[in-house]
């Protein structure tokens, strides 16, 4: 691509959550830049022989910012799948084959992105392989270019540990995230406790195990000052904790999915698989919660979680089936259901989709401004359609949302100025 | 199930027990059909019983035993359920350690399929035998009051009872220590009781649940010493039972555990033995209705 091509993106509903801005007008990008943008842009019509693409009046925003996402089959289709949902940046998580907890890996990591139409920014195992014993090597993963720490699905559970590692992180301002799961509670769980699964006869994971973990992290946060992120609330509970601790001025930030406020536990129901999770899906009080805590900013950024798993672990008996959901193709749709629900403005949805995970990972991008990254995702909003993952990109199609109607459609996915999904 | 269809096969089930027990003869209605017992986790009388069912009624049977400790054992579930259904029985009875692992093959299959047992879910035809042997004995089950003792938690027979007991109107109590109770076992329609002396009180039924010894060595209840002396049957605690009290337990007992061996071996209480025989009968039902359904599909 030409560095100076330019190209118009004209009759555009302009929203950028980080300004506040949501106006009729044009943007004008540059290479991989973000020229100039705005009501008056162009309004004369004349657009010096650049190449034009009619919005129609739909909405352009920043590419979408997706903060956590496994790596579970290829790049390639992830990317596809990201592409297709108006991601264009993904931070992966550490469960890959080896584990990423070397600076070696995170480098790897980054170039699988090379030329594969999303941007992938590796988050690094907090402990090595992921055991929770021993400290990564957090200095130099950082300055190799990951964003955060973790230990993906697992919680750093050790107390020691994680003191040492929010001390140590702290140094090298680098931010832990964590699955928030009491493991000792959650202990052969494989649903949320309560009236459901005593009826499916299927060993419960208790809410508690949830907040017992975060309160236990947020002492350990004021005691270090280290940034702190909750990766995935899902309990009434969990989403107040953490309103409170961002009262007492803690620095804390925390994510949730689309699955755990479009459904509950009974989506479990019959013994489906596919509603299988971890957090696992919790009672409709909880999720009323967490549309509150998203509504309020509790909550600063919704992921997808995107986890893929093939047809051989989810086709078992509820038990014995592997956790996890993919989201990107309907990040979305879903997360429309709360602005079209009047439960959330859309700019607010859009934030925590867009500028919020920016600002928490430290990286370009979730906005439109002069200078800006030209990521963008051009989506209808109301477009009607119904969920059917046999037309998604991911090969995986473990979604919880098959044959679900929704509103709202990606039209257009443009990565550093270049297209890189068009709806057929 | 609705309680006229329990009710219908309470009635079968009483007919084949009295058949066979007056040496009558007993109509082979699943003669050249094939009955397919897969169980997955060991099981001696449940497998005896189907199996006995099964041949009274002229059925080939065939025991397929599969250790659950293999590797892929949920992979071993779906595709041996094919390879079975291309043999084309004509009932497949399961028992798995995972719940909900018979609707699962169910939906696999184009034959019967009958739970034996699914994690700790459900074992209906268990509820069943229970329920025949206690409208045997007291003529029948609306109004009586069944008091359900012991590990509720981890029990199949507990829900399969608490279910059926509630839809032929009994009155269903569980009593246990807390850790051995599932959240919110209230909301199945029960009144829940820790104290045994005031569980048993005014009780017709006392039906006593195995506690595996693994459960008991301090990660459900401190000891075996501890949970005899709560929550054991023995004579003292009985006698808050109404005096006609019948005793239940599903098999196999551990005698100093959950029950007293003098109670356990109570002719006038004790309908233990009893329950055994009734197994097979209500088993023979269960077949012969499905068979039944069978023959309706196959001349369509």
């Amino acid at each position: 691509m030409a560095a100076d091509r330019r190209v118009v993106y004209i009759n555009a509903r302009l929203i950028d959550p980080a300004s506040g801005r949501d106006e009729r007008g044009a943007l004008l990008t540059v290479g991989g830049k973000i020229w100039d943008l705005g009501a008056a842009l162009f309004a004369d019509g004349i657009t010096d022989g650049s190449e034009v693409v009619d919005c129609k009046g739909m909405c352009l925003t920043p590419g979408f910012i997706d903060m956590q996402v496994f790596l579970g089959e290829s790049v390639d289709t992830t990317a596809k799948a990201a592409a297709a949902g108006g991601v264009t940046s993904i931070a992966t998580m550490p469960n890959m084959n080896p584990v990423v907890d070397r600076a070696s890996l995170v480098d790897y990591v980054e170039r699988l992105a090379h030329d594969s139409g999303v941007r992938i920014h590796p988050i690094a195992a907090a402990t090595k392989d992921l055991g929770g014993e021993e400290m990564t090597e957090i200095g130099l993963l950082r300055q190799a270019g990951a964003l955060a720490f973790t230990d993906g699905r697992k919680a750093i559970a050790d107390s020691q540990v994680m003191r040492r590692i929010l001390t140590y992180a702290k140094a090298h301002d680098a931010l832990v995230i964590q699955h928030a799961e009491d493991p000792m509670l959650a202990r052969e769980g494989v649903m949320n406790e309560g009236e459901m699964a005593t009826r499916l006869g299927l060993p419960g994971i208790p809410s508690i195990a949830e907040v017992i973990m975060i309160e236990r992290d947020l002492r350990l946060v004021a005691l270090t000052g280290c940034r702190y992120h909750v990766g995935l609330v899902t309990t009434a509970a969990a989403v107040d904790a953490v309103r409170k601790a961002k009262a007492a001025g803690l620095p804390v930030t925390c994510g949730t999915a689309p699955h755990y406020f479009a459904l509950n536990e009974l989506a479990v129901a019959e013994y489906r698989t596919f509603a299988r999770t971890s957090p696992p899906l919790r009672t409709e009080e909880d999720r009323r919660a967490v549309v509150e805590g998203l509504a309020d900013g509790t909550i600063d950024v919704i992921v997808s979680s995107h986890d893929p798993h093939d047809v051989e672990s989810k086709r078992l008996p509820f038990d014995l089936a592997a956790s996890g959901v993919i989201g990107l193709e309907t990040l979305l749709p879903i997360m429309l259901e709360l602005h079209h629900g009047g439960h959330v403005p859309l700019a607010h949805l859009l934030a925590a989709l867009t500028s919020r995970p920016a600002g928490i990972l430290g990286i370009p991008g979730g906005r439109l401004a002069k200078g800006e990254r030209a990521d963008l995702v051009l989506f209808n909003p109301d477009t009607p359609w119904r969920i059917d993952p046999e037309q998604f990109h991911s090969k995986a199609k473990n979604s919880p949302f098959e044959g679900r109607p929704v509103q709202g459609r990606i039209i257009r996915t443009i990565l550093g100025g270049r297209t890189v999904y068009q709806a057929g | 199930m609705k309680p006229q269809e329990i009710a219908a096969l309470l009635d079968l089930g009483d007919s084949y027990l009295e058949r066979y027990r007056g040496g009558k003869k007993i109509k082979k209605v699943m003669k050249n059909r094939t009955q397919i017992n897969l169980f997955f986790e060991e099981s001696t009388r449940t497998s005896t019983s189907f199996e006995l069912a099964g041949k009274r009624l002229g059925a080939d049977v065939i025991n397929m035993v599969t250790s659950t400790s293999s590797i892929k054992k949920g992979e071993t579930l779906i595709d041996t359920a094919m390879t079975l259904n291309a043999m084309r029985p004509s009932v497949l009875v399961i028992r798995h350690g995972s719940s909900g692992a018979a609707a699962l093959l169910a939906q696999k299959v184009n034959c019967a399929v009958i739970n034996a047992g699914d994690g700790r879910h459900e074992h209906p035809t268990q509820a069943l035998l229970d329920a025949l042997t206690i409208r045997r004995r007291k003529g029948r089950i609306q109004g009586l009051t069944v008091a359900i003792c012991g590990d509720i938690l981890h029990s199949r027979v507990a829900r399969s009872n608490i279910h059926l007991l509630n839809a032929m109107g009994a009155r269903v109590r569980v009593v246990a220590p807390p850790t051995l109770l599932p959240v919110a076992v209230d909301r199945l329609g029960v009144d829940v009781f820790h104290d045994m002396r005031s569980g048993l009180a005014g009780a017709d039924i006392v039906m006593m649940l195995r506690l595996q010894t693994e459960r008991m060595k301090g990660a459900f209840v401190p000891s075996t010493r501890e949970y005899f002396h709560f929550y054991g049957l023995d004579a003292g605690k009985l006698a808050m039972a109404k005096p006609d009290a019948m005793i239940m337990h599903p098999g196999p007992m551990n005698r100093g555990v959950e029950i007293d061996t003098e109670v356990a071996d109570d002719i006038d209480r004790s309908a233990i033995r009893e329950q055994v025989e009734t197994g097979v009968a209500i088993r023979m039902a269960c077949l012969d209705a499905l068979c039944r359904d069978l023959d309706a599909e196959e001349d369509d």
